[in-house]
This record gives C-alpha cells, sequence and structure tokens, in this order.
C-alpha cells in the first residue's frame, strides 16, 4: 500500500462521500464552534448537545478537503453516547495520533484509527485536527 | 531546449520540480554568497559605525538603491527598503492613504488583487469614511481600460491595482489606466509583486506614484522588499515607523526626520537581504527580462496546450500574460490534489492565494496553481502533465 492509499482509507472515502450527523439544528442547548482555515478554504462548525455529562449529539457543517470533512463526520459518529471526560480524552489522542506525538495507544479510537496515515503527510494533519479541535471548544 | 539556468539554483539538486515562483522564486548560488559574505565578512551596521567593515557593509547598502533606482528607472532617493510588497503597500496606505483621505473620497481597487493590495485600503476605507469602489472584471476576469473608465469619477483620489495577478496571470493596462487616473487628479499605486521579475518596468514612462515589489519573487532574498514614490509625494508624508536612524535631531518636545529615503527607513534594516537583493538584479539583467519572459511563456504555451487536453480538469486562464496556470481537478479539493503532486516532489500551490476575492469570482473555494520561471523545463511539464493524468484516475478511482 502507497503512502497515499494509507491517507486515502475507505472508511475516509466512506465518510467523504457520505457524511453522517451532517446539517446543524437550531437549539440554544447545543454548543458551537466554527473554525475556519482561510489558506486552503476549509470551513468547519462542530455543534455539541451535552446533557447529564454525556454527549447526546454532536452535528457538523462545512466544506473543505476530503480529510477536514471526513474526519468531522468521523468525530460525531464516535463522540455520541460519550461522556464529557472520554469524549475529551479521544480527542486529545486522536489529535495526538495524526501530528505524529505520543499518544495512549490502548484508547480505542475507532473508526478514527483510519487517520493514522496523515502523520506521514505533515502539510495534511490540520485538515484532519480542525474537527476535533472545534469539537473540543464546544465542551468548554 | 537545454536551461543553462538550472544549474545556478541548489535548490534543484534533488531533483524537486518547483512551479511555485509566485508564491516565492529560488534563490540563485550568488545571491546566497552575497548574503553569506555580509553574515561572514561584515556583519555590521550601516550609516553607524566608522570601522572599515562598517563603512563597506554601508557603501554596499547604498550602491544597492543605486542598481534598484536604475532597475526600474527611478531616482535613488525615491527607493524605499521595506519588509517586502505588503508593508510597501501599507505604508503607502497608512502613510500617504489615511493622513490624505476623506469622507466621500473613492479609493479604485478590483477583485483580483491579493490581500496585501487590497485590506489596507479597506481599512483606511473604514478610518477615513472613504468609500471603496471596484473595477468590474470583464467576462474572463481582466481588468479593462474601459471598466475603469466606468467607475472613475472626480471623487476618485487613489487608485489600487495590480500590474499582474498572481492568480490568474493577467496583465493590467496600467499605462493607460495611470494616464486616466492622473486626469482625474488621483494617485496610482501599482502593485508589482508579480511584475518586476517577468517584465522591465520603467517608472518614468509608466508615471505612477507609487510601486512595490518584493526581493523574494526575483530571485532575492525574503524579508526585503521595495518601495518607489515619486519623491514630491515622499516628502510630504509622515514617516510611517519612528525610532533609531530616521530622525536627524530629536529634542524633548520635537523633532526633525532625516531627508528622504532615510526618514522611512527607521532601525536596524535586514542590511544582507538588501545588499543581496543588488546581486538577483544583476543576474536577472544579464540574462535580460526579456529573454527570462520569452523562455517562461514557451514554457507556458507549451504547458498549457497539453493541460488542455486532459478531461477531468478546468483550468482558470488559458491566456495568461505570465507562466501561472490556475485550475482543479473537477470534484477535487485543491489539498486533496496538491498531496499527489507533492508525493512526486512537484510544488504547486493549493488554497486561495491570499486573494480570496478572485476565488469568489471564480466560484471556487480554492485551486491549484502552477507558477513557471526560468529554471522551469519542457521535460518537467512532461511529469506534470503525466501526473496531472494520473491524479484525475486516481482521485476518481477513489470515488472524488
Amino acid at each position: 500500500m502507497s503512502e497515499l492509499d494509507n491517507l486515502y482509507r475507505e472508511v475516509i472515502m466512506d465518510h467523504y462521500k457520505s457524511p453522517r450527523n451532517k446539517g446543524l439544528v437550531e437549539s440554544d442547548k447545543y454548543k458551537l464552534f466554527h473554525i475556519k482555515n482561510p489558506s486552503c478554504g476549509d470551513d468547519i462548525t462542530i455543534q455539541t448537545l451535552v446533557d447529564g455529562g454525556i454527549i447526546k449529539d454532536c452535528r457538523q457543517q462545512g466544506h473543505g478537503c476530503s480529510i477536514s470533512m471526513a474526519s468531522a463526520s468521523v468525530l460525531t459518529e464516535i463522540m455520541i453516547g460519550k461522556t464529557k471526560e472520554e469524549a475529551l480524552n479521544t480527542a486529545n489522542s486522536f489529535l495526538n495520533m495524526v501530528a505524529n506525538k505520543e499518544y495512549d495507544k490502548t484508547m480505542d479510537l475507532e473508526e478514527a484509527n483510519a487517520f493514522s496515515g496523515v502523520k506521514q503527510f505533515p502539510a495534511r494533519i490540520k485538515c484532519a485536527s480542525i474537527a476535533w479541535v472545534a469539537f473540543k471548544n464546544t465542551l468548554e | 531546449m537545454k536551461n543553462s539556468w538550472i544549474k545556478d539554483f541548489p535548490q534543484l539538486n534533488n531533483g524537486l520540480i518547483y512551479f511555485d515562483s509566485a508564491a516565492t522564486s529560488l534563490k540563485p548560488q550568488i545571491v546566497i554568497d552575497s548574503i553569506n559574505y555580509y553574515n561572514h565578512d561584515l556583519s555590521t551596521n550601516i550609516h553607524r559605525g566608522m570601522y572599515k567593515s562598517a563603512v563597506k557593509a554601508t557603501e554596499l547598502y547604498e550602491e544597492t538603491r543605486e542598481i534598484v533606482a536604475k532597475f526600474i528607472n527611478s531616482n535613488s532617493t525615491e527607493i524605499i527598503y521595506t519588509r517586502g510588497t505588503t508593508s510597501s503597500l501599507n505604508l503607502v496606505a497608512f502613510s500617504y492613504g489615511l493622513n490624505n483621505l476623506q469622507k466621500g473620497d473613492e479609493i479604485i481597487v478590483s477583485e483580483l488583487e491579493h490581500h496585501s493590495s487590497f485590506l489596507p485600503w479597506q481599512r483606511v476605507a473604514k478610518l477615513t469614511g472613504a468609500t471603496l469602489k471596484f473595477v468590474p472584471l470583464n467576462k474572463y476576469g481582466r481588468i479593462t481600460v474601459e471598466a475603469f473608465q466606468s467607475v472613475i469619477t472626480d471623487k476618485t483620489k487613489i487608485v489600487a491595482l495590480t500590474y499582474i495577478s498572481n492568480v490568474m496571470g493577467y496583465m493590467t493596462p496600467i499605462e493607460e489606466i495611470i494616464k486616466i487616473a492622473h486626469k482625474y487628479k488621483s494617485i496610482v499605486i501599482v502593485d508589482a509583486a508579480q511584475a518586476v521579475q517577468h517584465k522591465p518596468i520603467d517608472v518614468k514612462k509608466l508615471d505612477c506614484d507609487f510601486l512595490a515589489f518584493s526581493g523574494h519573487k526575483m530571485l532575492g532574498p525574503t524579508g526585503i522588499g521595495i518601495l518607489y514614490g515619486k519623491a514630491e509625494l515622499l516628502k510630504i508624508m509622515d514617516p510611517f515607523e519612528y525610532g533609531g536612524d530616521m530622525n536627524e535631531e530629536v529634542n524633548k518636545d520635537d523633532s526633525v526626520w532625516k531627508p528622504i529615503p532615510q526618514k522611512f527607513e527607521a532601525g536596524t534594516m535586514p542590511i544582507a537581504s538588501v545588499i543581496a537583493l543588488s546581486k538577483a538584479i544583476e543576474y536577472l539583467q544579464k540574462i535580460g527580462l526579456d529573454n527570462i519572459h520569452n523562455y517562461e511563456m514557451d514554457v507556458y504555451q507549451y504547458a498549457i496546450r497539453k493541460l488542455s487536453q486532459i478531461d477531468g480538469i478546468t483550468i482558470y486562464n488559458k491566456d495568461s500574460d505570465t507562466g501561472i496556470i490556475s485550475f482543479n481537478l473537477d470534484n477535487v479539493p485543491s489539498h486533496d490534489a496538491i498531496t499527489f503532486y507533492a508525493e512526486r516532489d512537484i510544488a504547486l500551490r493549493a488554497g486561495q492565494h491570499c486573494a480570496k476575492l478572485i476565488c469568489d469570482w471564480l466560484g471556487i473555494n480554492s485551486c491549484l496553481r502552477a507558477s513557471f520561471y526560468l529554471y522551469n523545463t519542457k521535460s518537467q511539464i512532461d511529469e506534470f502533465i503525466v501526473a496531472t493524468e494520473e491524479a484525475v484516475e486516481y482521485f476518481k478511482k477513489l470515488g472524488f
């Protein structure tokens, strides 16, 4: 498998073509965070509903490259149902994984593991990270 | 066609195909040697020290001003060193524009502007109450004399336009525009960041009031830019930065500035970069800008002919006036596409190129840009074409 094939894995293409939890809802109960990367055109909004310390819903909306879009989609899917603490730990592990930093490998990143190939492409770390950084901000 | 210039650029020793010269050009060995010479042999400040190496540094610094002045046919007192085109254009906007504009005045810009030729004027317009007006682009995205004539009025005080667009590669008919603008008593500021390395510029013939460019896009180092301004305007302008070396007399209640150009050069300037810029100009002049332009246009024509035959891509400027091609692989975001090229050591640029307004005009989020210069060859274009064909196939197969 070439490095490029390792980047564009099936899971990523699946989420890019069929994004999950896409579209924002109008509700004050959701926390919303928007990030724009003007140099490349990535533009992502993440919306999170936390109730009783549990992520009850997570939505995403935006445009950009396949890596940024797929990563937003995967994020929303794996975060729903997690406690706030689990969610933060997962997000931190993911951000460290794509940036090729030390991270807790015992943690199950589920489908987000598909982004492990990103570390071989330093120019794309930002693409993979943008939704996750926005998500962390919705929890603050 | 054999390219005898490649060997002068050590950055190309590892086989890199560098198609990003509109972002920054590569640096020939004589420029690198010049930077090293200053740092290794001189490393002294200018206009201050009385010892030999300081005198030498001052000589080279001021000699470069003469060389730059000759390069664009101005007087050396009209050449101001800055950090780059961005600094040059900000200096004009805030030192001239802010003090000479008022509510109701009009500033003409275009959607082809780089952010550095647009944002300073957007800001100054907000601060002064002046109105920003845009030259309507024709259907290809060009600025025409007729379109310019349709927006200029007696209220126009500033015209700030790009000479050559960094996305479309189009050349603005700036000489005619300047003539018209002067009839309306407007000042014209020319962003020549993408022009000076391709086209001989004569500021006296153009009769522009200000003209800005960067060293690093014309084979020179980063950190050095030029602002040309007509002496009569520079003289009435306030300094933009205040500090060491720009003053003649400092008192508690008031101070006196040095004459132009020194009153605009506060603090220690990037001396190594200034000195090395003279070597870049020397190098360009030895080959001849017309020869360079003819060569790169030959490479461009070859590239555009071959690229146009590929299905599955969209080219936004099939008739560029310089070696710039802006394009996208259909349905493939530019940052996905560029990773494919990067894997083959082909350096393109992806994104909005600090020119979002023209991306909006084109109706795109971003695009790929290939920009050619004297060290590029047709055999590199062949590799680029093969990569493009394979990229189209690769992304199609993935499902883009």
